[in-house]
């Protein structure tokens, strides 16, 4: 069968290696629409901020060229704003984006890097790959031991978002 | 600081956490299931306990090893919290994807017409 139904709308989270996450998704559009979607301004401000955790995103900007950088500014209302920035170091419009980053508060642990692969589908959608390297494993580890935290869900769920993302 | 993921990543050492699921066993069975000597069994077993994976009991004259749940159901809680995060990030990301390819398919439609 190949309907939408073969493919699975929802995310994928997978460790595939002690450093390494890898994020899988289908998404009904094609992949030049995504693509744009997830590395022009105007559009990450639309879809970016996990809202339901009373995340926003205060600013956004994003230079999807090689060497080109970006910067989101985020957090919650009435708390010191973070950011996470970096460097795109490969740019395939439609096809493939690589970029480092950086999480502001924690520059010290080192950045990390992204590559996201965009790949059509027989039906006009987009299979996206995205591959996260951590800075080291120490930092993934970091990560998942800060979370575990008890009775800290809050700042939890908060340290998800950022700290997960380096 | 906790090394989950580096002793899981080691194929013998996930095949010691999978033997252990089922039920506790000492070192001499494990080694004999993955086929792997019994210096070498211990030391991957060392590298677990470290990662605070595996527990030991000392039994009559035997080691017996049992899993750690906790340890393991951290990291499945914490890879569950970061996928309903970017879950909830693809979902919005899928609305506005959506949306532009209807918008530029009623743009073509209109042009042919």
């Amino acid at each position: 069968m190949s309907d939408a139904n073969a493919y699975e709308f929802t995310t994928h989270v997978e460790r595939a290696s002690d450093r390494e996450l890898v994020l899988r998704r289908t998404f009904r559009a094609r992949p030049q629409i995504v693509f744009d979607a997830m590395t022009k301004a105007e559009l990450i401000r639309r879809w970016w901020a996990p809202r339901s955790r009373g995340v926003e995103l205060f600013e956004c900007t994003s230079d999807p060229r090689v060497g080109g950088t970006y910067r989101f500014v985020f957090g919650r209302k009435g708390e010191p704003p973070m950011a996470f920035s970096g460097v795109y170091k490969e740019v395939v419009p439609g096809a493939r984006v690589a970029y480092t980053q950086i999480f502001e508060p924690m520059r010290d642990a080192g950045e990390g890097l992204i590559t996201a692969t965009y790949e059509p589908t027989p039906e006009g959608f987009t299979r996206l790959v995205q591959r996260e390297l951590y800075p080291s494993k120490e930092v993934l580890d970091g990560a998942i031991a800060s979370g575990m935290e008890k009775g800290m869900r809050e700042t939890l769920d908060q340290l998800a978002v950022l700290v997960a993302e380096l | 600081m906790i090394e989950t993921f580096a002793a899981l990543a080691e194929p013998n050492r996930y095949r010691i956490v999978e033997l252990l699921r089922t039920h506790e066993r000492t070192v001499g069975e494990l080694g004999e299931r993955l086929a792997l000597s019994q210096p070498l069994v211990s030391k991957h077993l060392r590298v677990l306990k470290e990662a605070q994976l595996v527990e030991v009991e000392p039994r009559a004259r035997e080691r017996v090893y049992t899993l750690r749940a906790k340890r393991l159901r951290e990291m499945s809680d914490w890879l569950e919290r970061y996928r309903q995060i970017w879950d909830e990030r693809f979902d919005a990301l899928e609305d506005l994807a959506f949306e532009m390819e209807q918008k530029e398919k009623a743009h073509e439609r209109r042009k042919r017409l």
